[in-house]
């Protein structure tokens, strides 16, 4: 392929399609819904034309537990949603985290609760991607601002997905989702793509499915192959023997939770804006960071010392990154098109919270650069 | 293809043992039925997945030594869907409880039949939920006693073999833990069938249905099974019409099988792009 046939003009969406294609995806589950539909759409089309499966489902549910049920057979795998049916897919997810199961799952967000508001971009999902099923788990979520970086996202979702044995999910928005904007598809090479981690243990010898390594990574073995292991949500032992021995369960936990919270540097995507002087700090993310960078490089050509710090790892929340950041900041705005999900975990990180201030939108519109001058300058003291 | 003689300690994991199931429970007749056809068809343990989602019969998963698949309620067939369309040379079985296939699992249950996936799926009809403790099931049937009907039952139940055959499956079949050599010829069939297998068998719960319902312990339950059920078009059934017929109800072989289907799929697709 000549360059000129290596650029597109495309939504978001095929976007996600695309990166998810070059990370090697073979194995797709879906169910149509609003504003992530074509995401199945492409791949109905994409998937078997390079010997991959796509499968539409009875519903979501479904869907998240064909693509756990194909990733052990030794497939990339992935699903897409929105809202409604991310909150049917919870409870699969949960089964990933506890089985170690490397899936992603897309979530092109709308506004909710309930069916919401279908055709508009909200940002409304943030914590429910952490915490949207039961009980203490980690999670790693990331999200894109433009189609060059969702490529790039979802590409690294699935490389942070075998790599930690974990669900990974990309919180896409539907301004991002359906805005057509230009793709330059990278060269195979140009990204690095991570593999599968198979076991060397070889045939007759014992393997034991869930011993991590020392570096913590979990070796797999596919369903098919000679190793016979039971996989199970329960809390399990390194054999995957269900358990409730109180140490088994602990360390268990610990150990899900650990993989990813101590790396969270390893994790932490981000861009970062004429951040060097700036007093004034927009922290952003998805579509929202769009108006963000657009407001402050007009407010920089009028001299405010202003920058964005755009984050693409929602989840585990880079904190100390965050914290060091903002730490020259006079202020430290938080735009997002939702009642204030990131902006908590910002107060959280730096070190004055009182000078952390959210500038959001929840009608289903884009928050535009002028709403967040609006902000601005009512921080700033001036008349709006 | 049968090697050598049939000994259940070359399909089990010993660390999983001693299971769970109650005295008198009738699971273990289906385990050792399904572990019985797995030998006398020559299968190999590496070939097989054996997915199950959540209750009593759903543990079977763990204590067989194929690759096994423990999941969620209900959605077992969700995931051996996923499992088997990504690599089709793999046999997927789905052991299930009543509540597990067709109340909570109902939804995937006809759209694999539809499917005609290549799955076999065991229901385990023991009328009742068994591990939280005796409520009633969608295959419990009216004027039944559960400890969620107390006044009895008012909801009616599926027919399985009716609901497969309706929903498309391509081989449906019933049977008893009474009929143990019965169960075990049909699931030879059921695992052998290219295409959506149902074979619903019959198990007794005497700890909560049958303490309940005031029908006996194991063994008067399994006279049950062996007085109130008849082959197929039996002369019997003219006389007691309320008989359970057991056997093969369907055994269709001019149904596309999914996986098959998918594979044309992949051939279009390739030309295409081509």
């Amino acid at each position: 392929m000549n360059n000129r046939n290596n650029i597109t003009f495309v939504q978001g969406n095929e976007a996600c399609v695309e990166g998810a294609i070059y990370a090697g995806l073979d194995f797709f589950a879906g169910y149509p819904i609003t504003p992530s539909t074509e995401i199945a759409e492409h791949l109905a089309s994409r998937l078997p034309q390079k010997g991959g499966k796509f499968i539409q489902m009875e519903d979501e549910i479904a869907s998240m537990a064909a693509i756990i049920g194909a990733s052990l057979t030794g497939n990339k795998v992935m699903t897409a949603t929105s809202g409604p049916g991310f909150s049917l897919k919870q409870e699969a997810l949960g089964y990933a985290c506890m089985a170690e199961i490397p899936c992603v799952i897309a979530n092109v967000q709308r506004g909710g609760p309930s069916t919401g508001n279908p055709t508009h971009v909200s940002q409304g999902d943030v914590n429910q991607a952490r915490w949207g099923t039961h009980g203490d788990h980690a999670i790693i979520a990331l999200t894109a601002s433009n189609h060059q970086d969702v490529f790039n996202i979802t590409v690294q979702a699935f490389n942070l997905a075998e790599t930690y044995r974990t669900p990974v999910i990309l919180l896409l928005d539907e301004v991002i989702g359906h805005m057509r904007e230009k793709l330059v598809i990278p060269e195979p090479g140009d990204l690095p793509v991570v593999e599968r981690l198979r076991t060397s243990v070889k045939k007759g010898v014992d393997y034991h499915p869930y011993l991590p390594r020392e570096d913590g990574r979990l070796p797999m073995s596919d369903f098919g192959g000679e190793h016979r292991y039971n996989v199970t949500g329960l809390f399990h032992d390194m054999w995957g023997f269900p358990s409730n021995d109180p140490k088994v369960v602990s360390e268990l936990l610990r150990h899900l939770i650990d993989k990813i919270e101590t790396n969270v540097n390893e994790i932490a995507m981000y861009k970062e804006y004429w951040l060097d002087d700036a007093d004034y700090i927009l922290i952003s993310y998805g579509s929202s960071a769009r108006s963000a960078i657009h407001m402050a490089r007009n407010r920089r050509a009028r001299g405010v010392k202003i920058g964005v710090l755009e984050l693409q790892t929602l989840w585990p929340f880079p904190a100390e990154m965050v914290r060091e950041k903002c730490a020259g900041a006079k202020a430290v705005i938080v735009v997002e098109m939702n009642m204030g999900q990131v902006v908590t975990q910002v107060k959280n990180a730096v070190d004055n919270p009182h000078t952390v201030f959210l500038a959001n939108r929840v009608d289903g519109e884009l928050i535009s650069p002028s709403d967040i001058k609006t902000l601005l300058r009512m921080i700033q003291g001036k008349g709006v | 293809m049968t090697k050598e003689r049939f000994d259940f300690k070359d399909y089990i994991r010993p660390r999983f043992f001693p299971h769970m199931w109650c005295p008198g429970c009738g699971h273990g007749i289906v385990l050792s039925s399904l572990l019985r056809a797995v030998h006398e068809l020559g299968l190999e343990k590496n070939e097989i997945v054996i997915t199950s989602g959540i209750g009593c019969s759903s543990r079977i998963s763990g204590y067989v030594d194929f690759h096994s698949l423990h999941t969620i309620h209900g959605r077992a067939l969700a995931f051996a869907t996923g499992v088997k369309l990504s690599k089709p040379s793999l046999k997927a079985i789905v052991p299930m409880g009543d509540g597990d296939a067709l109340a909570i699992g109902g939804n995937h249950f006809i759209h694999a039949a539809r499917r005609n996936i290549d799955i076999t799926a065991i229901v385990m009809n023991n009328r009742i939920y068994g591990m939280t403790g005796g409520q009633f099931s969608p295959l419990s049937g009216s004027g039944k006693k559960a400890t969620t009907a107390p006044y009895l039952t008012i909801d009616r139940e599926f027919d399985v073999v009716d609901l497969a055959k309706s929903a498309g499956a391509t081989f449906v079949a019933r049977s008893t833990v009474f009929h143990a050599v019965e169960c075990k010829d049909l699931l030879k069939k059921a695992i052998t069938h290219k295409g959506f297998s149902v074979v619903e068998i019959l198990t007794q719960c005497p700890t909560y249905y049958g303490r309940k319902n005031k029908e006996g312990d194991a063994i008067q339950m399994m006279e049950g099974y062996k007085n109130n059920t008849v082959k197929i078009g039996s002369k019997k059934l003219e006389e007691n019409p309320n008989l359970i017929q057991r056997g093969i109800f369907v055994d269709k072989t001019d149904v596309p099988e999914y996986c098959e289907a998918y594979d044309r799929i992949i051939q279009t697709a390739m030309k295409g792009k081509a």
